[in-house]
């Protein structure tokens, strides 16, 4: 099968180039993961991250004939050849296909990521109806990938302005959460033209999720708080 | 060469689940802590957890943290330290309301309580009938659990030190641990983070095999630096192999799904465990039910074209039901088996899983050594945590659920314990001159070679080599000429060479560091299956089928220096309650 690479390291090139390999591939050799293992036997210095080659743990992110996704579960039969890979876009690269994420968790950091409840704690479980808990479904399963956030043109124009799709989806999964008191802050802070209202519903965040959520759902549904309490 | 050192109270290595529920810990107890992490803290393998925390709630019916600690015991095989299993089983409702509180995504009953699912060997009454134990956020528990003790971190501004491998432990002429050596990834420069306490919460090791579920970044870091130091290796032979994994993939497959009362089947559609386990059945320990599948698969009772995997079978549970409680699971099962379990069952084979031996370490999560005539020495300034740890409380088999318990709860008692240390150990001791002499000597070593076999066709060797050799039955021969095999490849690892010879992100560099924690884990796991004349747990010898307590109701110790063994009495007396004595193990 054959690949090109988008291969750049700054201790020895002087500028980036795309190098095309040709593997030979074990019928055990399923998803595009495989492949690029089976590369990395061949020519060491192909760097990437990876850990848990099944979709969960978010390090394989990466652009794949010209869309973000995972490479552990993107099936080599889908793929068209040469497959073409690059790094995910907008983001600083660090070396071949590995991006610097900084600027990504900074803003999934600066939604405030964690329960806010001042309340003293109850000797057992916070209760939780099943249908409040079902609210969170569809948000919390993010794993940080940043498939979304690198193919939205508003984050490529202001990731440091802009939340990003990742960020406001989890925004929206603390929002959300029966046992959370500080939505009204949350809104607060997210009523700003760039942190929410970058987002123009261009959709790409959804059409890339590995995992199947919505940001842009989520997003509708921050505003809608807005809307509801201005009125 | 002058290095660049760093200082801090505490240093984690690892940002997995053990790992940062005791950052949160020293860090909300207002320490200076570095965590250090190969990878970004929610990548680490306990998002990968499926099934559920192990606590005695009682959300469901009757439950007692006594019945969790006979189950735990039963299922150990009588291996387990019955001192730490007790701490483990009552401190566990109190870790899992605390992780409610910090905001873990749980199911929850009609009347708002956390949802408990039956697992495998989890009972009540001491063994009577099975129990809902198994606290859960759908099958995605582990990856809700990661990214909650993160989320909480976050709000304690914790400092991370991302993507940092950590490469030796440095200890002075009295052995007292001063901190690690680490390498920064992306700058390839080498620092010594130096601390007045140093906690291993490194995780596992499965990549010794071909088959496992784990993830690429399990490759017994914590093990290497501690065999490298000098601090021996505990019952290495007992390594789980989980019943379902995708064939072919090697991907996990939570007892969440027999729990939810999905089955497994031979080629006849004979739901087979009925003959192995009659009255747990599909939820008997897991060595038992790996046991029984490879049974059925070696007498020509396997499904598929070349009979060499079993079917697990789902779909009468209702689309709902999957689609509720193993949503995860029909993602997997469509992606790498190609099979929607909504129709049809998932082919699965026993894949490697979860490692039961680790650095040895107490119920406060202190390392502890034979020294001086003490079998358990404590040593200065040294605590580990989680899977890399053998407290030990999975003995010669783990139950499904008690590894994430065993997070929680060990994490935050290895904290608890340094917070102790330093308050009464002020100030840091002078680092010894040759700190970082093991770590340079490493990296040197690999700039200069230049020629020799790649890492990855030793390691490679080295997988096929255990899955060969120490699988889920063991022979003496085989064992024997895999102690032979494995040790001519630790002598390859030493001469391997990596091309790539880039300072920045070199990941050469990083898998031929991790070679030489995996071949580490390899040879002490051959050694000391070879070693132990039982089968016990995990443990089956085809010589020695039955378990000997007279002879071998002892914990393994396998020195890297000298490659050898020695034993030490298993805890039999548990801190308050009553001992459990060791009996026939059935389900």
């Amino acid at each position: 099968m054959r690949f090109r690479i988008f291969r750049y390291d700054p201790d020895k090139d002087d500028r980036p180039a795309m190098r095309d390999y040709d593997v030979a591939l074990d019928p055990h050799d399923r998803m595009l993961l495989d492949a690029l293992v089976r590369i990395k036997e061949q020519d060491d210095s192909l760097s990437l991250r990876r850990s848990c080659r099944e979709g969960v743990c978010g390090s394989d992110a990466m652009n794949i004939n010209g869309k973000n996704g995972l490479a552990c579960v993107t099936k080599l039969a889908d793929l068209k050849e040469p497959v073409e890979l690059r790094p995910l876009p907008g983001l600083p690269i660090i070396r071949d296909l590995i991006v610097d994420m900084t600027q990504f968790f900074k803003q999934y950091h600066s939604i405030k990521p964690y329960l806010i409840n001042e309340d003293p704690p109850p000797e057992r479980e916070r209760l939780q109806s099943p249908e409040e808990r079902e609210e969170l479904d569809g948000l919390y399963e993010c794993i940080l990938c940043a498939c979304c956030s690198t193919s939205c043109p508003s984050f490529w124009w202001n990731p440091d302005k802009f939340v990003g799709p990742a960020g406001l989806l989890q925004a929206y999964r603390f929002i959300a959460d029966s046992r959370d008191q500080a939505a009204s802050a949350r809104l607060d802070d997210l009523e700003d033209p760039y942190r929410l209202f970058r987002c123009h519903s261009i959709m790409n965040c959804v059409e890339v999720c590995p995992k199947n959520l919505n940001p842009t759902r989520a997003i509708g549904k921050i505003k809608d708080l807005m809307v509801k309490r201005s009125v | 060469m002058a290095l660049s050192r760093r200082s801090f109270d505490a240093v984690v290595v690892g940002a997995g689940g053990a790992g940062l529920r005791a950052a949160l810990q020293l860090s909300e107890g207002g320490l200076s802590v570095a965590v250090v992490s190969k990878v970004f803290p929610t990548r680490s393998h306990t998002v990968a957890a499926q099934g559920g925390i192990g606590a005695a709630l009682g959300n469901m019916g009757e439950d007692s943290w006594l019945w969790h600690m006979y189950d735990t015991v039963k299922g150990s095989d009588w291996l387990g330290d019955q001192d730490t299993i007790e701490f483990m089983c009552r401190e566990a409702p109190k870790a899992v309301y605390e992780l409610e509180h910090y905001g873990m995504p749980f199911d929850r009953n009609e009347n708002g309580t956390v949802y408990q699912r039956p697992f495998g060997g989890h009972s009540q009454n001491f063994g009577e009938r099975p129990v809902q134990r198994s606290c859960c956020a759908a099958d995605r528990t582990g990856h809700a659990m990661l990214h909650t003790l993160y989320q909480r971190n976050v709000r304690a501004r914790t400092h991370f030190f991302v993507e940092w491998m950590a490469l030796d432990l440095v200890r002075d002429a009295s052995g007292q641990v001063l901190g690690v050596t680490a390498l920064e990834m992306e700058t390839g420069e080498v620092t010594i983070l130096q601390a007045r306490a140093t906690l291993f919460a490194t995780g596992g090791a499965g990549r010794i095999y071909a088959s496992t579920t784990n993830a690429f970044i399990n490759t017994g870091d914590g093990l290497g630096m501690a065999a490298r130091a000098g601090i021996p290796l505990e019952d290495m032979e007992f390594w789980q192999f989980h019943p379902t994994g995708v064939a072919g993939a090697g991907i996990l497959i939570t007892e969440g799904v027999r729990g939810e009362g999905g089955y497994l089947l031979n080629k006849s559609g004979e739901r087979f465990m009925e003959r192995y386990a009659p009255n747990l059945k599909d939820l008997a320990s897991r060595d038992v039910v790996s046991r029984a599948m490879a049974t059925e698969i070696k007498e020509g009772r396997g499904a598929g074209p070349h009979g060499d995997y079993l079917l697990l079978k789902l779909d009468h549970l209702g689309p709902e039901v999957i689609d509720k409680r193993l949503p995860g699971i029909r993602e997997i099962s469509k992606k790498f088996a190609n099979v929607d379990p909504v129709k049809d069952p998932v082919p699965v084979v026993p894949t490697a899983h979860y490692m039961m031996g680790g650095i040895p370490a107490n119920y406060l999560g202190e390392v502890v050594v034979p020294h001086g005539g003490n079998p358990e020495w404590a040593v200065p300034g040294f605590y580990a945590a989680g899977e890399c740890a053998c407290a030990s409380v999975h003995g010669a088999n783990r139950l499904g659920t008690n590894s994430l318990t065993d997070l929680l709860v060990f994490g935050k008692a290895a904290a608890d314990s340094i917070v102790k240390f330093l308050a009464e150990n002020p100030g840091h001791k002078d680092l010894p001159e040759d700190a970082a002499d093991r770590t340079l000597a490493r990296l040197a070593r690999l700039d200069a070679q230049k020629s020799g076999e790649s890492c990855a066709e030793v390691a490679n060797e080295m997988r096929r080599t255990m899955q060969l050799h120490c699988g889920v039955f063991r022979f003496p021969d085989l064992l024997a000429e895999g102690v032979k095999k494995i040790r001519g490849i630790a002598d390859r690892c030493s001469r391997t060479e990596i091309r790539d010879k880039s300072r920045v992100f070199n990941t050469a560099r990083i898998e031929a560091l991790e070679l030489d924690n995996l071949i580490e884990v390899a040879r002490a796991s051959m050694v000391s299956a070879e070693g132990r004349k039982e089968s016990r747990g995990a443990h089956d010898r085809a010589d020695h089928p039955n378990r000997d307590d007279v002879n071998w109701l002892k914990h393994s110790l396998w020195y890297k220096d000298g490659d050898r063994l020695e034993y030490k009495p298993v805890h039999m007396k548990p801190l308050t309650a009553r001992t459990i004595e060791p009996k026939v193990r059935t389900y």
